[in-house]
């Protein structure tokens, strides 16, 4: 019987080894020790237990192992009669629970570090969203310009369904990434707009729920410049495996240009509001803007996924009143997984966005929509 | 056997309506079974489904919607009619053997028990073939993905478990009335084999546990159709309330799904190791407090959803402390073995995987139940990795090796021996070869329910589909050996095996359809 | 049989267990209060306690520690209003009762209502932040374009611990027109 299983076990570890040579793909194993003291603390408590696991495999399949080598019929063993002994019985509870006491002092230290959130140097409003995340960073004073953006899957389409060869960051990149400066403690006040999420940056250790409603608090201080990739873990439905995190980690005279150029850019867009824009740019932003927003619900050439996602190629609205459908942009409608983009959006993406689905999929309205239409929608009641 | 009987008490009826009207509990029992067969071999379907679609990063064969689908159902099914329904076949055919009864105490309410599953199960399974397409929220189903979000055949959901729910609490109160009420003369509690023992705790977690699934449920159906607010925050309610109250079921249900396969390894070690089994008493006590602490440990599933310190200090302390009498337990069985004389029929071999494989899963619980670490842990692949190991070379290796063990009692013929040992060596190897690279996807970061995944994940999901495509086609072979068994094969003696003790060896394989209508001998009962 | 005709001592037995069940289905339900008890006293989820109704006495005011309060807001899912904190955050000394406000504005042409759902952290600040006025659970009627400040008076208990010196205060607005008590008013315009 044991040579046979030998034989297989041969044949597994044959097999798994000309793998291993064939496929010269990152073959990670464990853990990442990440770049922040949490992480690296993490790290060793998980490698402690891990060896403490493996210590006690060793006594006991070993003295199985053995046992089963020996104490064999086929080997003429006859069984003993024992089948009790106090002494022993204590000593195997006691030994394991003086091993718990072990592990349970390292994990609390570590956690009690963890929950200290106290004394942020920066704070960031992470708020999840069927299938985005928004990351909002919390400004002194009310009078400073927000900087406040939408964080979306940016592989492309093509490459899920396999007509196109898959890139480096398949699945782990975004249009655009939280920044934040390195060794600073940054607070992430993590909230979420519609079902459970989780936001979840590995190299951080981070990984805290969003809960619609309430906040939930995590940090980091990362010590290395770096761009640092995660996922949502908390199952949201339909494109769950779909929203990444990335992170970027920058010098803090990084950070602020940044921060500086996000403010710009946030008076730009208020600005852009009063623009004209011409049809042929409005069909490329719009394009962009599809691909990375709506593609995921309304599907490749809007053909969306009935009954929940409908179909945009010939549908009532793109074909229809122009206020009512920018309206629907704005507002969303209630009750269904269309949201209100109205504050995701700016006018000028709106407009673009709008622009394109009403002259795409064999929806052919020649309507232009303008930044100022959709302003004006979006201040109707005033 | 029975030919033409009048007296239908001595025999089976004849036909189909036999099996909807049997009150006998060896019939259940294999109503049971074989219906648990059935619902594995469909979730099994769902599983192959979902490593088909993993086989290669991209989406290749189902929509992320449909895969959802899939994840849910495969668990689902699994649990509540896979490994659930299989333990209480188990109990049905073997309780009233091992304790001398007639049969269980309330047969009617027993048969009422079982043809209520099929039922909740057709209502599950039919949400597939509807437009809104079957619930695609998990098995854990948290709220508001489950109620406010949640496709229109939630509600299909919602009454499926409250059937399997009344279907399990009315199987647990027929246990316990059973094991309490209806021992043979000197069939004292403490010489009641470890199966019994184990059962009679299980279904105590049963009658706690259900009914507040059934709450839970309950409070979902409200929120989904009558506008409450439990779980919407919209209204005042908490997201995460559902999660304490799914939870406070969910943990005990974890231990209701493996304490009865404790007692089936508790039997096959001693058979086959010629020798009694070692610390029979620890074993109880052991089973009792894992009982017990299964209840004061929910909120380890939920070290992410923000508790303050305390909170996840306690749960970490109490699930610790779990590994203390499961530790007795392993420690026990490797006891048994050690110094016994050993034969390794297939019983033995998923009995001995078991203890192996399970414990793994058990130092991967621990870790799990350190919160820093479950911080990087928490829904990942590292969690999959750890629950199907306790659940499938855990739970459904101990169902298998029961299946092995009692076979020839039940059909009266020996199973093939080969077709065992290959089933069993390719279980063994398919299940390990499907699950162990997890731990390392896990590891590395891939979260669980995604349809698609980042490219470093790519070749660990490859083995593990490879593995999962084995171990499924494996299970085909157990139903070759099952029906083989049925239609022939060398006659069984009442012993069967060289080392078996207790009742139900002393009667005639197969067992006759009534037995123990007298109470045997109190001198065939043994001291554990 | 004795077998199809249970014993009485079973009959009781099997009354007990259904019992049981019965009770611990209801033990579900009670679930929900007590979680809601628990979550009042440890400020499980960053819950702060119903309105404080100050006692007669002003609350003590500690000068010499100073903490920052922020204000945070968002909108769940679906919900169309424009709503913000009209200061992004204070600084206060603990007994000190401060008012802030936040902004909302119902931009689209239908007349909804809202209600805000309070949540604080760090959660084990939560017990600390009373409020003496808010419109926390409460539900706001905005007509088409309305706009509208919304006040909380507040103070931080001088017992906030002291490694505490900043709490965050949220609130996230829902849209909740349809499931409102006064809904039918709404509808009927």
């Amino acid at each position: 019987m044991l040579s046979k299983a030998k034989l297989w076990l041969g044949l597994v570890v044959a097999a798994l080894m000309t793998l291993s040579t064939n496929l010269q793909a990152a073959w990670e194993l464990n853990m990442t020790q990440g770049v922040t003291q949490i992480s690296r603390d993490t790290y060793d408590l998980h490698m402690q237990i891990l060896w403490w696991c493996v210590a006690i495999g060793v006594v006991v399949f070993g003295a199985m192992l053995w046992s089963i080598i020996n104490h064999r019929k086929s080997k003429g063993a006859v069984a003993a009669t024992f089948h009790e002994s106090t002494k022993i019985e204590i000593m195997w509870t006691v030994i394991p629970f003086i091993i718990l006491i072990l592990m349970a002092i390292p994990a609390t230290r570590v956690l009690t570090e963890a929950y200290d959130s106290t004394e942020s140097d920066l704070d960031i409003q992470v708020t999840g969203y069927q299938w985005r995340w928004e990351y909002r960073y919390m400004r002194g004073d009310a009078s400073e310009e927000e900087v406040l953006f939408y964080s979306n899957l940016s592989t492309p389409s093509d490459q899920i369904d396999n007509s196109l060869p898959k890139g480096e960051h398949y699945l782990l990149e975004v249009d655009k990434p939280m920044v934040i400066p390195v060794n600073k403690k940054v607070r992430f006040l993590i909230t979420s707009n519609d079902v459970l999420h989780a936001w979840w940056v590995p190299a951080f250790a981070v990984k805290k729920d969003a809960v619609p409603g309430f906040i939930n608090e995590a940090w980091a201080i990362a010590e290395e410049p770096g761009i640092y990739r995660g996922q949502c873990a908390e199952l949201c439905g339909i494109q769950h495996g779909f929203m990444p995190i990335v992170v970027h980690a920058v010098p803090q005279e990084e950070y602020d240009a940044w921060y500086a150029e996000q403010q710009q850019a946030a008076v730009a867009a208020r600005e852009g509001a009063n623009s004209v824009v011409t049809m042929s740019a409005a069909l490329q932003q719009g394009e962009e803007i599809y691909s990375r927003t709506c593609i995921a619900c309304h599907q490749t050439g809007g053909t969306g996924l009935p009954p929940a996602f409908p179909a945009l190629a010939g549908s009532a609205v793109a074909n229809g009143d122009v206020e009512a459908n920018i309206s629907l942009l704005v507002n969303g409608v209630p009750g269904t997984a269309m949201a209100a983009f109205g504050r995701q959006l700016s006018p000028v993406e709106l407009s673009a966005i709008i622009t394109y689905i009403r002259n795409s999929f064999g929806n052919n309205t020649g309507d232009l929509v303008q930044p100022a239409d959709v302003t004006t929608i979006l201040q109707e009641a005033q | 056997m029975s030919a033409a009987h009048d007296d239908h008490h001595h025999g089976p009826a004849k036909g189909l309506s036999r099996w909807f009207y049997t009150t006998n509990h060896k019939d259940i029992g294999s109503l049971y079974l074989w219906f648990s067969f059935a619902m594995f071999l469909l979730g099994g379907t769902f599983a192959m489904v979902i490593r088909a679609e993993l086989f290669q990063p991209g989406l290749q064969l189902v929509e992320p919607s449909f895969f959802n689908q899939m994840t849910t159902m495969h668990g689902l099914i699994m649990v509540f009619g896979a490994v659930m329904p299989a333990f209480v076949g188990l109990a049905n055919w073997l309780i009233p053997m091992m304790i001398g009864a007639p049969d269980m105490a309330l047969p009617r309410l027993n048969n009422w028990s079982f043809w209520l599953l099929p039922f909740a199960f057709l209502m599950l399974t039919s949400t597939l073939f509807m437009d809104a397409g079957a619930p695609n929220f998990g098995w854990t189903f948290y709220a508001p993905l489950s109620t406010t979000y949640a496709p229109e055949t939630v509600t299909f959901f919602i009454f499926a478990v409250h059937i399997m729910g009344a279907s399990s609490i009315m199987g647990s109160i027929n246990i316990i009335a059973t094991i309490l009420n209806m021992r043979a003369p000197g069939m004292t509690l403490m010489k009641m084999p470890l199966f019994v023992w184990t059962w009679l705790i299980t279904a105590y977690l049963l009658i706690a546990v259900m009914p507040v699934l059934a709450g839970v449920v309950t409070m979902m159906l409200f929120d989904v159709h009558f506008g409450t607010s439990f779980f919407s925050a919209a209204g005042g309610g908490d997201p995460i309330l559902f999660q304490h109250v799914f939870w406070f079921f969910g943990h005990p249900e974890v231990y209701i799904m493996i304490l009865p396969g404790f007692g089936i390894v508790s039997a096959i070690i001693p058979t086959f190791a010629r020798k009694r089994l070692f610390g029979y008493d620890s074993m109880v006590y052991a089973t009792a407090s894992i009982a017990f602490l299964s209840f004061i440990v929910w909120a380890h599933h939920m070290f992410t959803v923000g508790m303050p310190i305390a909170g996840e200090l306690f749960f970490m302390y109490a699930t610790m402390l779990i590994a203390v009498p499961t530790g007795v337990k392993v420690f026990n069985w490797v006891a048994t073995m050690f110094r016994g004389s050993m034969t390794f029929e297939t019983p033995m071999l998923f009995a001995i995987a078991f203890v192996v494989l399970f414990t793994m899963g058990g130092f991967t619980g621990l870790m799990l139940a350190i919160t820093p670490a479950d911080f990087q842990y928490h829904d990942t692949y590292f969690v999959v990795a750890h629950f199907h190991y306790v659940l499938v070379p855990g739970s459904i290796f101990s169902i298998m090796a029961a299946a092995y063990y009692w076979l020839p009692k039940w059909t009266g013929h020996m199973y093939d021996e080969r077709l065992g040992k290959l089933h069993f060596w390719m279980s063994f190897i398919g299940v390990n070869v499907l699950f162990f690279p997890q731990h390392f996807l896990g590891l590395a970061g891939m979260p669980r329910r995604v349809p698609d995944y980042a490219l470093q994940f790519a070749d660990f999901n490859w083995i593990s589909s490879i593995g999962g495509f084995l171990f499924g086609a494996s299970q085909l072979i157990l139903l070759v050996v099952v029906i083989k068994c049925i239609k022939g094969g060398k006659k069984a003696t009442a012993q069967v095996w060289e080392g078996a003790q207790g009742l139900e060896w002393t009667l005639e394989s197969p067992a006759p359809y009534h037995t123990f209508t007298t109470p045997p001998d109190p001198k065939l009962i043994h001291d554990q | 049989m004795k077998n199809q005709s249970p014993t009485s001592s079973t009959k009781r037995l099997v009354r007990k267990l259904f019992l049981a069940a019965v009770g611990m289905f209801g033990f579900g339900f009670a679930l929900v209060p007590m979680y809601d008890v628990i979550c009042d006293i440890t400020g499980l989820n960053g819950k702060t306690s119903g309105r404080y109704t100050v006692a007669e006495a002003e609350p003590m005011v500690v000068s010499d520690r100073e903490i920052t309060v922020q204000f945070m807001a968002q909108n769940g899912a679906g919900m169309a209003w424009e709503f913000h904190p009209n200061d992004t955050q204070v600084k206060v000394h603990p007994g000190e009762v401060r008012i802030v406000s936040y902004r909302a504005k119902n931009p689209t042409d239908a007349v909804m209502i809202g209600q805000a759902i309070p949540s604080v952290a760090p959660n084990e600040a939560a017990q600390y932040f009373k409020k003496l006025e808010c419109f926390c659970f409460a539900e706001q009627k905005l007509e088409p374009g309305e706009e509208v400040d919304m006040a909380i008076r507040f103070f931080v208990d001088e017992n906030i611990p002291e490694k505490i010196t900043k709490l965050t205060l949220s609130y996230s607005l829902f849209d909740v027109t349809d499931s409102s008590k006064s809904a039918q008013e709404v509808t009927a315009r």
